[in-house]
């Protein structure tokens, strides 16, 4: 089939392109911070001098350490929270099926498409009369309620499709409604809740308008967060900056590279059912 | 195969009057499938709906209130009714940031899934190569990436003396070449080929996905018929993508219609007001600006914008067949 071949041939150098093309604003970032610190170097170019010194010192402005701190700490605060209020939610809703759930479920349903500008306003006050302004609840708390509509929904089209007779048998051993959510359910739902908290970490991980209308000091902020105050304060040094992106870029990337099997099955749920 | 969506998820139970109701008029107290009592239920879901309602639902109502009001975040308010949507619709500059966020849709939404269609339907035949495998890892990068970093990346790659300008001199387009970001005929677009290039790899995964879910035998049938490859397209392809398609559309036109990060870094709106959107719009005016109001009336509008572009396309490409 001489037609299939010269199909594949094309599909194959297309694929090549394409990844030419997402792969190249990461290459250019790297060649970029190998330059002189506080040169303007032009284009992609490699340098003459190789400067492996600016990711020690990109390492060091950025204060690395504490941000990586920063970020994981609002990390924890939110996925497992968020993780288990969705998660008992989704059961009742789709499992339990007491009455009203529909228009429950509906509420939730209406938030999956709300863009987070329409609330940041009164989100602002409301967080600054709490007290919480430039701590790290100020992100966390926001985010565990603005994840639910996602949540909910996730857990829920995973416990409608479990089968009633499983949670029958364990009521007839004598299981009340809490054993059988954490004995046999939660198990069961593992795949489903890994998914969920993977799409929960990139997002908290990479949460900018939250991080930065509500935290003031970076490094109390998201990666994201920080970039953007690295990027204000270091934008006139391009080696240095590029040097401090790919840093601040690394965690979300090694982590991808590990777990990518389940990232890449995560997101693709995850927008099929969004 | 049905997947949830939306719509299609609500409970099937509901709208099924026969064994549910028969139970339920034997033990009148209790309700659902387990007999569990239905404040257990809502015991279990008190929980999220508490977070939802002080976070979301809460501050949906307040940015209403404040719509309606004058008001600089200090001080006491003032009663405007509808003034500020009025002038929502009526300022240039305001008006404006919606219209560019409706044209970066053009960038966001219609590149990455056309040219995503295009591009799964070529490597169709060789998404289970070693290649194809290694591919998907690296399109799905610009998904995982901050997309502040994907800001920063591609301002220096448009930068005067970035790459797009050292490719264009290169191949004697020398003429052209300009600082992208900074040219107010070019920004916009400039920051629509981010969005286009964060986008892209997604769609086109998701696209590919869905084609692998394809009964080959449809493609075999069409050649014996004599369709090309343009027929087989046309009333194959696209038609059994219907829900991937609408996904991809939803997904991008909100990433559109909603985008801040990558404007804010690479831009700020600038030059002039040539690249402002309605969310960097609400973040200045309600923070620099100190005109809550205003700030507030364009927030519902992009929550209500958002909510029309993005029901129908549910409704449009729901899947009617299950």
């Amino acid at each position: 089939m001489i037609v299939g071949r010269r199909e594949a041939w094309t599909g194959r150098l297309l694929l090549v392109l394409l990844m030419a093309v997402t792969l190249m604003p990461f290459v250019s970032l790297f060649f970029t911070a190998l330059h002189p610190s506080g040169s303007y170097p032009s284009g992609v170019e490699w340098p003459s001098d190789p400067q492996w010194g600016n990711f020690a010192k990109a390492f060091q402005a950025a204060q690395m350490l504490e941000l990586v701190k920063s970020s994981t700490l609002i990390v924890l605060g939110v996925v497992p929270l968020a993780l288990l209020l969705g998660t008992l939610a989704g059961f009742a809703i789709g499992h339990l099926r007491m009455a009203g759930r529909n228009v429950v479920f509906l509420v939730f349903v209406l938030g999956l498409t709300l863009p987070f500008e329409g609330i940041i306003t009164p989100l602002y006050y409301q967080v600054r009369d709490m007290g919480l302004l430039n701590t790290r609840w100020a992100i966390i708390l926001p985010l565990i309620g603005l994840y639910m509509p996602f949540a909910v929904f996730w857990m829920r089209a995973h416990f409608v499709n479990m089968p009633d007779a499983l949670s029958e048998s364990a009521r007839i051993d004598g299981a009340n409604v809490w054993q059988l959510f954490w004995r046999i359910h939660v198990p069961l739902a593992m795949p489903a809740l890994s998914s969920l908290a993977i799409l929960l970490f990139l997002w908290t991980w990479n949460q900018f308008l939250l991080a930065i209308v509500l935290v003031d000091d970076p490094l109390k902020r998201t990666m994201s967060g920080a970039l953007g105050a690295f990027q204000g304060q270091w934008g006139t040094d391009m080696p240095l900056l590029c040097a401090g992106s790919l840093l601040i870029l690394a965690p979300t990337l090694v982590i991808f590279l590990i777990f990518q099997r389940r990232f890449v099955t995560a997101l693709l749920q995850g927008s099929l059912k969004g | 195969m049905t997947r949830p969506t939306p719509e299609s998820a609500v409970d099937p139970d509901a709208t099924r009057p026969g064994p549910a109701a028969v139970t339920r008029k034997r033990s009148p107290a209790r309700s659902g499938g387990l007999r569990t009592p239905s404040w257990v239920g809502w015991l279990f879901v008190a929980p999220a709906l508490g977070f939802y309602a002080v976070f979301v639902l809460r501050p949906i109502a307040l940015t209403v209130q404040y719509s309606m009001y004058r008001w600089d975040g200090i001080g006491a308010s003032t009663w405007a009714g509808l003034g500020n949507y009025v002038k929502v619709f009526t300022d240039p500059d305001l008006f404006a940031s919606i219209l560019n966020a409706i044209k970066l849709i053009a960038f966001f939404s219609v590149i990455p899934v056309v040219l995503g269609l295009a591009i799964a339907s070529t490597i169709r035949r060789i998404a289970e190569s070693r290649l194809a495998l290694v591919a998907r890892t690296v399109l799905f990068l610009p998904q995982v990436i901050p997309l502040v970093a994907a800001g920063i990346a591609w301002s220096w790659l448009m930068s005067s003396t970035g790459l797009v300008n050292q490719l264009l001199t290169s191949v004697g387009l020398g003429g052209v070449a300009r600082a992208w970001l900074g040219d107010f005929s070019t920004a916009l677009p400039a920051v629509g080929v981010i969005g286009a290039w964060v986008l892209l790899g997604l769609c086109t995964i998701l696209l590919l996905s869905g084609m692998s879910k394809i009964d080959m035998s449809l493609y075999e049938a069409a050649r014996m018929d004599g369709a090309g490859p343009m027929r087989e397209f046309f009333s194959i392809t696209v038609p059994s993508l219907r829900q991937e398609i609408g996904v991809c559309v939803t997904v991008t036109v909100i990433a559109a219609l909603a985008s801040f990060d990558i404007v804010y870094v690479s831009t700020q709106g600038g030059p002039g007001n040539a690249t402002m959107v309605p969310g960097l719009e609400i973040y200045y005016l309600a923070f620099s600006e100190r005109q809550v109001g205003m700030a507030s009336a364009l927030a519902v509008v992009l929550m209500l914008l958002v909510l029309l572009v993005a029901l129908p396309i549910q409704w449009l490409t729901k899947d009617r067949s299950s």
